[in-house]
């Protein structure tokens, strides 16, 4: 673990010794017999298949359900470095819900000249169906979970904000479960603080967001677009730990002007919808005519007061990676201070200078499609060979303003276990926020992916990465 | 709690009960197999038609033969019954209504498959026979177990125990009626020496053997075991047990949700027919006669649920 790289080393900082918030683990690990971890290691794996924490793959056959690799050693952040990085998200979060209001209401910041009016009109994330739609309590956001990454002892950037709809909290949750279970000697010797809450936080916040409609105590469900979907467990995990309804979009039709689902008991309304549908297959009579699963009419509905839906819809602007660039701006605009955590600077293709830097540079560089997400459609530099590097050169240069660039960081690493003991591998680390009209809620920890191949920059389940559980230690 | 989680929990139970229905007639052919000396495969042909699957079986391999008869029930995935296609229908049921799962309950169905799918990856070897249908049998029993320790009895429950007595009932009902013939001219030919091994092929699949011994005091009878399995309600897999808990059920359900269904009556008309009926009676109109009714009532009655409760719409 000494060997110094450029990287900086969560466990180490490059040093010979661990660093404070790492200590007490180091000490416990130099105690433990490799033999036994790797045991414990297949172990975890077992249980993971036996809760079901598995994810679907598109395209392939039904039966084949693929477990996320998880790593028994955990990843430690310092309760003061955690108070910074809580600062930091929430007006961030405070920011994108404001940025969301005026886009879809005065523009202020456009009239401002601060963003440009291009990126909102011509934008397929903005929804002219949203504009003059004020949800309730004014949340746009329930569930934000910023995606960092950390490059030295201070750096955090943030690298998306994923205000649309953040998968991943039920890997938060059944990693500390499972490390509960695996490790419970630990967690008498240090104190890490919990992230169990975080089913009552989000319900609580949910049902906080209610409708004018709602009279009493509201009533919650969970949306999601089916069993096949690649995130299907979390779905229904989540309902089933918030203890609410998990339902499909053929169980719910609009009765008396509310959206209901059907019951053993006949139709019954509900106030709140946590949806796991994207926009677009939110209402085939609003958007896209040939979707099956989401409910006709849910939007006439929703504008007129009858059901909340979290993420509101039309947030996924705000996760445009061009309007990301101008994020500095958006917190400044908004909350009238500098934003505490920083941005990766950005190349936005559709500037011209920008796209000569990036087409000069492409081997250097990351490049992400503007709309895209879960690591599809982007080049990493340094990691693509020649071909693929003069292929994604010609897609650029048909479509330069559907891309964006940023450097290579130097993504921070933690230890895995390996059969050979500790390695240090690349993570990120995606928080989940909560918003609702009085307060926003942070669960201490979060989702960190690991690149579990040496060297690797891509965290993403869906190309080979794994997670770990994240401890945020009390002080 | 949605008609589609009802739906699920009810369809989850069923096809536990119907993968472990159909190891115990694999065990009971293979039983009467071995100790049969004749050499032919004729029970074979008896426990498909049982299982109503012998069509599909001629169809898709003609002739039946003991190792592809086993095969077929253990594994084929084109058969609806066989043991790997219902484990995997119950899984899937079980994600689908997962929010209504204790843990305990989801793990049993989720290791149950995990370990049955993995049993059954190969064709089974006839000398591991016996230890793959006691897997199986443990399994879905694990499944039961944790239900009834883990479970709160409330709607949920009512619709997965449902579930569980109308498909332990049709498969009871079905057994009786591919071995009618074997009781029926027992009662004009008294005294004449039936085949032992027939008879105790009906209470072997329906694990009452030993029950039915300690309850006559070994006197075994054809009139005695229709009588045992139709209307004995000590007997957890005779017709009127089954049917007294689907209408226990129903009543929770009548009295949880404030309203009576048309379901109700129907179950009332099944229950009074075994309340009233004796196997003479059976007997005289005719046993096949009466199983056929008693199947196309349960079958109206399943049909009957669904609609009342909402399952699909």
């Amino acid at each position: 673990m000494s060997e110094q790289s450029q990287f900086f080393d969560e466990m180490t900082g490059g040093a010979e010794a661990a660093r404070p918030c790492y200590d007490p683990y180091d000490t416990w690990f130099q105690g433990e017999d490799l033999e036994d971890l790797r045991k414990k290691s297949a172990q975890a794996e077992a249980f993971f298949r036996r809760t079901g924490i598995t994810f679907n793959v598109y395209g392939q056959a039904e039966a084949d359900e693929r477990l996320i690799p998880f790593d028994i050693v955990p990843r430690i952040i310092s309760g003061r470095e955690w108070t910074k990085l809580t600062k930091g998200i929430e007006q961030r979060v405070r920011a994108v819900n404001a940025f969301l209001y005026d886009i879809y209401h005065r523009q202020e910041i456009l009239r401002a000249g601060r963003v440009p009016r291009e990126l909102i009109d011509r934008n397929e994330a903005f929804l002219p169906q949203m504009i003059g739609v004020s949800p309730p309590g004014g949340v746009y956001t329930h569930i934000v979970g910023t995606d960092l990454v950390r490059t030295g002892e201070d750096e955090f950037f943030v690298l998306e904000d994923n205000a649309r709809t953040p998968s991943g909290v039920s890997y938060m949750l059944e990693n500390r479960e499972t490390m509960l279970q695996m490790f419970p000697e630990l967690f008498s010797r240090i104190k890490v603080q919990p992230v169990q809450n975080y089913p009552a936080d989000l319900r609580r916040s949910l049902a906080a967001c209610a409708p004018q409609a709602c009279d009493g105590k509201a009533t919650v469900a969970v949306l999601t677009p089916g069993i096949h979907n690649s995130a299907y467990f979390e779905h229904a995990f989540l309902a089933d730990q918030m203890g609410v309804e998990l339902v499909e979009g053929h169980d719910l039709r609009v009765v008396d002007g509310r959206i209901a689902m059907r019951t053993t008991r006949g139709y019954q309304p509900i106030d709140v919808i946590y949806r796991r549908v994207d926009d677009d297959f939110l209402d085939p009579l609003n958007f896209n005519p040939d979707s099956m699963l989401g409910v006709p009419g849910i939007m006439d509905v929703y504008r007129a007061g009858g059901i909340t839906i979290a993420n509101a819809p039309g947030t996924g602007i705000s996760d445009d990676k061009a309007i990301y660039s101008y994020m500095p701006d958006i917190v400044e605009f908004y909350t009238g201070e500098k934003a505490i955590l920083q941005n990766v600077p950005t190349w936005r293709c559709s500037e011209a200078d920008s796209l000569k830097y990036v087409l000069d540079h492409l081997s250097e560089l990351v490049v992400k499609e503007v709309h895209g997400s879960g690591g599809y459609g982007m080049l990493v530099g340094p990691a693509a060979s020649k071909k693929e590097i003069a292929e994604f050169r010609k897609k650029l240069e048909a479509r330069p303003s559907n891309y964006i660039a940023q450097p290579t960081l130097a993504l921070s690493t933690c230890p895995i276990l390996t059969s050979k003991g500790l390695a240090p591998r690349h993570v990120d680390l995606r928080p989940f926020a909560l918003m609702s009209p009085d307060k926003i809620t942070l669960t201490p920890g979060g989702l960190t992916r690991v690149a579990l191949k040496a060297g690797s920059l891509v965290v993403n389940s869906s190309q080979g990465g794994g997670t770990k559980d994240t401890w945020v230690l009390e002080d | 709690m949605l008609g589609k989680t009802a739906g699920g929990l009810y369809w989850l139970f069923r096809y536990l009960e119907r993968s472990e229905n159909t190891a115990r007639l694999v065990e009971t052919g293979f039983r009467i197999a071995l100790t049969r000396a004749d050499g032919t495969d004729d029970e074979w042909t008896s426990v498909l038609q049982t299982a109503a699957v012998d069509q599909i079986y001629t169809q898709l391999h003609g002739d039946i033969d003991q190792g592809k008869a086993i095969d077929f029930l253990l594994r084929d995935e084109t058969n609806p019954s066989s043991v790997l296609t219902a484990i995997s229908a119950a899984r899937q049921n079980a994600r689908l209504t997962r929010t209504h799962l204790t843990r305990e309950v989801w793990e049993a169905v989720n290791d149950g498959y995990m370990i049955i799918k993995d049993t059954l990856a190969r064709p089974v070897r006839i000398r591991d026979l016996p230890q793959v249908l006691a897997t199986i049998r443990q399994q879905t029993a694990l499944v039961r177990g944790a239900m009834l320790g883990t479970m709160l009895r409330n709607d949920a429950f009512d619709f997965c125990r449902i579930g569980t007595f109308l498909e332990r009932a049709d498969n009871t009902a079905r057994i009786l009626d591919v071995k009618y013939y074997v009781l029926l001219p027992s009662v004009t030919q008294i005294g004449s020496s039936l085949d032992n091994v027939q008879w105790e092929t009906i209470l072997r699949s329906v694990a009452g053997q030993r029950s039915y011994r300690w309850l006559t005091q070994g006197e075994v009878t054809p009139k005695g075991i229709a009588e045992f399995l139709i209307f004995d309600r000590r007997m957890p897999r005779s017709l009127n047990f089954a049917i007294s808990k689907v209408a226990g059920n129903l009543t929770y359900l009548e009295e949880d949700y404030g309203g009576r269904m048309p379901s109700h009556d129907l179950i009332d008309v099944i229950e009074a027919k075994l309340k009233h009926g004796t196997i003479d009676s059976i007997f005289e109109d005719g046993l096949h006669e009466f199983l056929t009714g008693f199947l196309a009532d349960i079958g109206r009655l399943g049909a009957q649920i669904d609609q009342d409760y909402r399952f699909l719409g």
